[in-house]
C-alpha cells in the first residue's frame, strides 16, 4: 500500500464527478470509515429534472448518511452532502452552504467548478479536492483554484477513468498533487482518517 | 490565472451602489453575488471593481444595466412540476372554497415564466377570472420582459417538458405562437396581471395576499436578510394564506417561522397561522 504524506489540518473533502463516476463514488462511499470526521461534499452531474432517487441510490452501499443540503444549511463534521438537482451548490465563509439557480456553467447545474471553487475560497489550504471520471471539462477550474489556494488535489487515474476529459482538464490548468486509481484514493482517505483520529 | 475579487472590494461596491442608486446588496449571499460581479467584469471587459465603479459613475444609464446583470434571471415554466400539481390539486381548491376571489403575489417574478405557469394553471381550472395576480421584481427591464411574455424556443422545449410532467390539460403550444424564432405567449393570459417594480429588500408591504410565491429568490440573500424578507412576506399574507418557496429553501431559522405551519414539506408550501 502506498503511504501518503498527510497533514492533519484538513477541514473538508470535496468530490466532483460526471459520466463514469457513479461506480467510483459508490465504491468510495462503501469503503470510507463510518466515523470519517470531515464533511464530504459531492458535486456530481445529474439529471436536472429528477429531484429524487439519486441520494437513495448512493446511500444503498454507503457507510455514511448522505443528504442534499438546503440553502444556508450549516456544514457538519462527518456528514456527506450531495449537490441537489438543478441548483448550484456553493460553500460560504462561515461554514454553511448556499444554493443558486444561476445560468448553467459548463452546461451543468450543479456545476463542479462552482462547488470546488467556492470550497477552495472558504477552506483554502485545508481542503482536499478529488476529481473523478467525466466527459466534459467541468471541475478543471475548480481543481486549479484548490491548487492555487494550497489545498490537496487528487484526480482519478486517467487510464482507469471511463472518460478522462475531466481529470485531463484539471491537469491542463494546474499541476495536481496526485493522479490515483480508485483503490489508492480509498487508501488515501483511510490514512487521512487515521491521521485525523490520532 | 483566474480573476478573483476580494471581499473588501465587494463591500466597497455595495456601499457605493447603496449611496448612488438606493439599492442595497449588502446582505446578498456572498458567493453568488461575487460570481455576478465577476460576470459583469468579464462581459464589459472591466479589469477591476474600481473600474466598474468608475463606469457607473461616468455613465448614468449603466446603473440600470448593472441591476439587470446582478439579478439572477434564470427561471422555467412549471419548474418542479410536482409543486404545480400540488398548487392545482390542493392549495387553490382549498383557498377558493372559502373565497370568491383571491390575490396572488409573485415576489421576484423575473422574466415571468412562473406568472404564465400560474395563469395557464388557473385557466385550465376555469379560475382565471377569480384571481388577481401581482407580479413584482426589483429589475425594471425584466418586468418589461415578463409583460411581453416572449421566450426563446430553446427555453420553450424545457417549458414544454415541464408542462407535460405537470400533466396540463392540453399542449403548451396552445398558449403561444411562434414569431421570428421566439415563442410569444397569449397576452390574454396576463391581461389581469399587474406587473410592477418592487424591491423586496427595501420596498414597503403594498397589499394583502392569499397566496405568495417567492421561489428561489431568498437563496440570494444571507440569513439576516432572509429573516427580514420573511417578516415582510408574513405581513403581506392574510391569515391562513399560503407561502411557497423553492424546493431547497428552508424557513426554520427565521423569526417568523413559528407563525407558519408546513403544508407540504417536499414542495415547501407553508400556511400562515398567526399574525
Amino acid at each position: 500500500m502506498r503511504n501518503f504524506k498527510i497533514n492533519s489540518d484538513y477541514k473538508a473533502v470535496v468530490i466532483g464527478g460526471s459520466a463514469g463516476s457513479f461506480q467510483g463514488i459508490t465504491k468510495i462511499l462503501s469503503q470510507i470509515p463510518e466515523d470519517f470526521p470531515l464533511p464530504i461534499i459531492m458535486c456530481l452531474h445529474r439529471l436536472k429534472h429528477v429531484r429524487n432517487g439519486f441520494v437513495e441510490a448512493l446511500k444503498l452501499k454507503s457507510t455514511k448518511d448522505i443528504v442534499e443540503p438546503v440553502d444556508k444549511e450549516s456544514i457538519r463534521r462527518g456528514q456527506v452532502y450531495l449537490a441537489p438537482a438543478n441548483y448550484h451548490l456553493s460553500i460560504e465563509l462561515g461554514n454553511y452552504f448556499s444554493l443558486s439557480t444561476e445560468e448553467m456553467f459548463n452546461n451543468s447545474r450543479p456545476a463542479i467548478d462552482i462547488t470546488l471553487g467556492t470550497a477552495a475560497y472558504a477552506y483554502r489550504h485545508r481542503l482536499v479536492g478529488i476529481l473523478l471520471s467525466g466527459a466534459n471539462r467541468d471541475g478543471g477550474i475548480g481543481m486549479a483554484r484548490i491548487q492555487q489556494k494550497g489545498g490537496l488535489t487528487i484526480v482519478q487515474d486517467r487510464e482507469e477513468c471511463m472518460i478522462s476529459t475531466m481529470p485531463q482538464a484539471a491537469l491542463d490548468l494546474a499541476p495536481m498533487d496526485y493522479e490515483l486509481k480508485l483503490n489508492e484514493i480509498i487508501d488515501f482517505l483511510n490514512q487521512l482518517h487515521k491521521k485525523l483520529n490520532s | 490565472m483566474i480573476l478573483d475579487i476580494e471581499i473588501s472590494d465587494l463591500r466597497k461596491l455595495t456601499e457605493y451602489i447603496k449611496t448612488k442608486g438606493n439599492y442595497d446588496f449588502t446582505n446578498y449571499a456572498m458567493s453568488s453575488f461575487k460570481r455576478r460581479i465577476l460576470r459583469i467584469l468579464e462581459l464589459y471587459r472591466l479589469p477591476s471593481v474600481d473600474a466598474l465603479i468608475e463606469k457607473i459613475e461616468s455613465e448614468p444609464t449603466f446603473l440600470e444595466v448593472f441591476i439587470c446583470e446582478i439579478t439572477v434571471n434564470v427561471t422555467e415554466m412549471f419548474r418542479d412540476p410536482s409543486f404545480w400539481r400540488q398548487l392545482r390539486d390542493e392549495v387553490l381548491p382549498n383557498l377558493l372554497l372559502n373565497h370568491k376571489s383571491i390575490n396572488i403575489w409573485h415576489a421576484g417574478c423575473s422574466s415571468g415564466e412562473e406568472v404564465f405557469s400560474m395563469a395557464i394553471l388557473l385557466k385550465e381550472a376555469n379560475l382565471l377570472d377569480r384571481v388577481r395576480i401581482f407580479a413584482t421584481d426589483l429589475d425594471k427591464e425584466i418586468i418589461q420582459k415578463a409583460k411581453k411574455g416572449k421566450y426563446t424556443l430553446k427555453n420553450m422545449e424545457l417549458n414544454q417538458k415541464n408542462y407535460i410532467r405537470f400533466q396540463g390539460k392540453f399542449e403548451l403550444s396552445k398558449y403561444f405562437k411562434e414569431e421570428d424564432g421566439f415563442a410569444v405567449m397569449d397576452p390574454s393570459l396576463v391581461e389581469n396581471v399587474t406587473f410592477r417594480v418592487h424591491d423586496l429588500v427595501q420596498g414597503p408591504v403594498f397589499n394583502k395576499f392569499d397566496l405568495a410565491l417567492c421561489r428561489n429568490v431568498m437563496i440570494y440573500f444571507n440569513q439576516s436578510l432572509q429573516n427580514s424578507v420573511l417578516n415582510k412576506l408574513h405581513e403581506s399574507l392574510f391569515n391562513y394564506g399560503y407561502l411557497c418557496v423553492g424546493s431547497k429553501e428552508s424557513l426554520i431559522w427565521c423569526d417568523s417561522a413559528n407563525k407558519f405551519i408546513v403544508v407540504n414539506n417536499e414542495e415547501k408550501i407553508y400556511k400562515k397561522i398567526k399574525e
